[in-house]
């Protein structure tokens, strides 16, 4: 799986006749000594974070499938069952429900990133496309998990997404019913799913370890973005980033845990202890914090197909943005005009969730008596700021701009540049 | 000398070439016909398709007020109009509409195959994206700019015809098929 040479040796009788047939605690141990460059920083640690989420999502929900039953009757008291009745249902049902937020929260950051360190340009673009691919699948998931509550926020919010559907031209109608197996968001719904929320986590396992081998061949970027040249760039995966990562998992289970017990209903929305109602819409539908910049962006046009066509596409370019931008210079630290754009970005994507938050005829800006810039405009200017930003900035600024003289090696960016190269590896491990 | 002996040690190209596209077809036919009911069975199940229509009773219905019925899963509304919506939906220019269609053409004959104009019967589900609009006579500002409905998801407003007068949807509200069963009594679906 990894693109170094292995230093396993089987000791034992029982690993040297399983090492020839099954070589699987070799390729364990190759992934434990894999060399990593030495100058990995805490936004490096999101990666195993992620891992972790994904477990703590997987072994939590199908605990919860245990308690649960997909049918409209009983869907929703299930869920209050679980809190209430089931021996630690109160600690389990939110660590899921809560575990989705902080999942979404890590991936952001490492996502941004990604973006900041250039970690999508050559070689690693099937690394990137591959979480692209992992991060669209994580929508569906938490799409098809909020509804199984049952409640109003999860049966009007299939509903509105179940529509984006009928948006498509001339089999718009005829696709919205297959998806929903009747006229409306009903139990055949429920029931679907349920059967497909269950599948994808296992079929996003597949692709992380997908993703973890691709940047296995390729070697990990890192903050200053050049290659590793000598074997004095690197460290091995375990003990250094074993215990780095171990020491940022902690800080977020920190964080994870003050939710879990003291706020397991802040992220959520207080419709949705209110069971589903097809006869009553809430009065304010939001999606889940982390799908509102798309929401912003959807919201932004005032045609249906075109609303649509532009968040699907806020997504594509993702996939695209290895070719799109131009610079061969991977950091944004070495890149002084785009790292300020990039920071814009940032601030934007801020800005985007705010104003999916927000009642689009309300102001936002404030400019004189009861006049101002209201979300409407302002999600318009924010959206063609993200698109702007992939598809003219980054393109243009790999041309025109003079980057930073990039360090020798990794070692030297590490240890200054004025050092000779002849400092011993051991010498900067603290 | 003989042809059989000479076949042994030569390969017909485009006979392979047959078995290969053969082969692949049979193959392809195969995946499509087991394909097929595996994407099909999300398609409407029979029952749900079948429990498709309701009698709604209009004597029931004050003037000025509405009611709700549940028709495949979705509401169904039927306001009993009064005197000054009915003017206020016939007196529109059509040609300004967004959707043009005029108040006549968005009611079903009765039995005498007159229209009644009082009673207004349409899919309670907004054109955008699906969620019920709000049309309860003496709540504040729940009709809506123009008098009708007010959707509150996305901000759509529907006059006193069902018909989209401002905000993001694209058409009417839509017309369910129905007929009139007796005087008083309407079916849906």
């Amino acid at each position: 799986m990894s693109g170094h040479l292995s230093t396993y040796e089987p000791k034992y009788g029982v690993t040297k006749w399983l090492d020839k047939r099954l070589p699987i605690v070799r390729m364990g141990a190759d992934f434990m000594t894999y060399p990593s460059p030495r100058n990995l920083n805490y936004w490096w640690t999101f990666g195993g974070i992620l891992t972790l989420c994904l477990m703590v999502q997987i072994i939590s929900g199908i605990i919860l499938a245990m308690h649960y039953t997909a049918n409209v009757d009983v869907a929703f008291s299930d869920v209050q069952r679980i809190r209430r009745d089931v021996p630690f249902g109160w600690l389990i049902q939110p660590m899921h429900a809560v575990g989705a937020a902080m999942f979404f929260f890590a991936v952001y950051i490492h996502m941004f990133r990604g973006l900041y360190y250039g970690s999508y340009k050559a070689p690693r673009e099937m690394t990137w496309i591959l979480g692209c691919i992992i991060y669209l699948i994580m929508m569906a998931t938490a799409f098809l998990g909020y509804t199984l509550p049952w409640g109003q926020m999860s049966f009007w919010g299939a509903t509105v997404i179940s529509n984006f559907f009928t948006a498509v031209p001339f089999v718009g109608e005829a696709l919205q019913q297959w998806i929903l197996g009747g006229y409306s968001v009903d139990n055949a719904t429920l029931n679907r799913f349920f059967a497909l929320h269950y599948l994808l986590p296992f079929l996003i396992a597949a692709i992380v370890g997908l993703h973890i081998w691709a940047f296995h061949h390729t070697g990990q970027n890192n903050p200053v973005g050049i290659e590793p040249k000598s074997k004095e760039d690197t460290l091995p995966f375990h003990p250094f980033y074993t215990v780095k990562d171990a020491f940022a998992i902690v800080v977020f289970l920190l964080i994870f845990a003050f939710f879990i017990f003291y706020y397991p209903d802040a992220l959520g929305h207080a419709d949705n202890y209110i069971e589903a109602d097809p006869l009553a819409t809430p009065a304010h539908i939001v999606p889940e914090w982390y799908f509102l910049p798309f929401y912003a962006i959807l919201r932004a046009v005032p045609d249906k197909l075109m609303g649509l066509l532009l968040m699907v596409g806020a997504i594509a370019v993702l996939f695209i943005l290895p070719w799109l931008d131009t610079s061969k210079v991977r950091s944004m630290r070495f890149r002084p005009v785009t790292r300020i754009w990039f920071i814009l970005f940032l601030i934007n994507s801020f800005i985007l969730g705010w104003c999916g938050a927000a009642t689009p005829s309300d102001i936002a800006i404030p400019m004189g008596e009861g006049k101002g810039l209201n979300f409407l405009w302002l999600s318009r200017i924010s959206t063609l700021y993200y698109f702007a930003y992939f598809l003219l900035i980054l393109p243009i600024m790999g041309m025109i701009e003079k980057p930073k003289e990039l360090p020798e090696s990794i070692t030297k960016s590490v240890l200054g540049g004025s050092s000779s190269g002849g400092v011993p590896s051991g010498g900067a491990s603290s | 000398m003989s042809d059989t002996e000479h076949s042994h040690d030569h390969v017909d190209e485009e006979k392979r070439d047959f078995i290969y596209i053969a082969a692949g077809a049979v193959a392809a036919v195969g995946a499509g016909a087991i394909g097929w009911p595996l994407v099909s069975q999300m398609s409407m199940a029979a029952d749900t398709k079948a429990a498709g229509s309701i009698e709604i009773d209009l004597s029931n219905i004050d003037e000025g007020s509405q009611v709700k019925s549940l028709w495949r899963g979705k509401p169904v509304f039927v306001r009993h109009r009064t005197p000054a919506e009915i003017a206020e939906a016939e007196a529109v220019d059509v040609a300004t509409l967004p959707d043009p269609a005029t108040d006549n053409e968005r009611l079903m004959p009765n039995k005498e195959g007159k229209l009644d104009p009082r009673y207004l019967v349409m899919v309670g589900v907004c054109t955008h994206f699906g969620c019920v609009p709000i049309g309860e006579q003496g709540k504040v500002d729940a009709l809506g700019e123009y008098g009708g409905w007010y959707c509150p998801c996305h901000g759509s407003h529907y006059d006193t015809a069902g018909r989209i007068r401002k905000g993001p949807a694209p058409e009417n509200l839509v017309i369910p098929p129905y007929e009139y069963v007796s005087d008083t009594v309407i079916k849906v679906g």
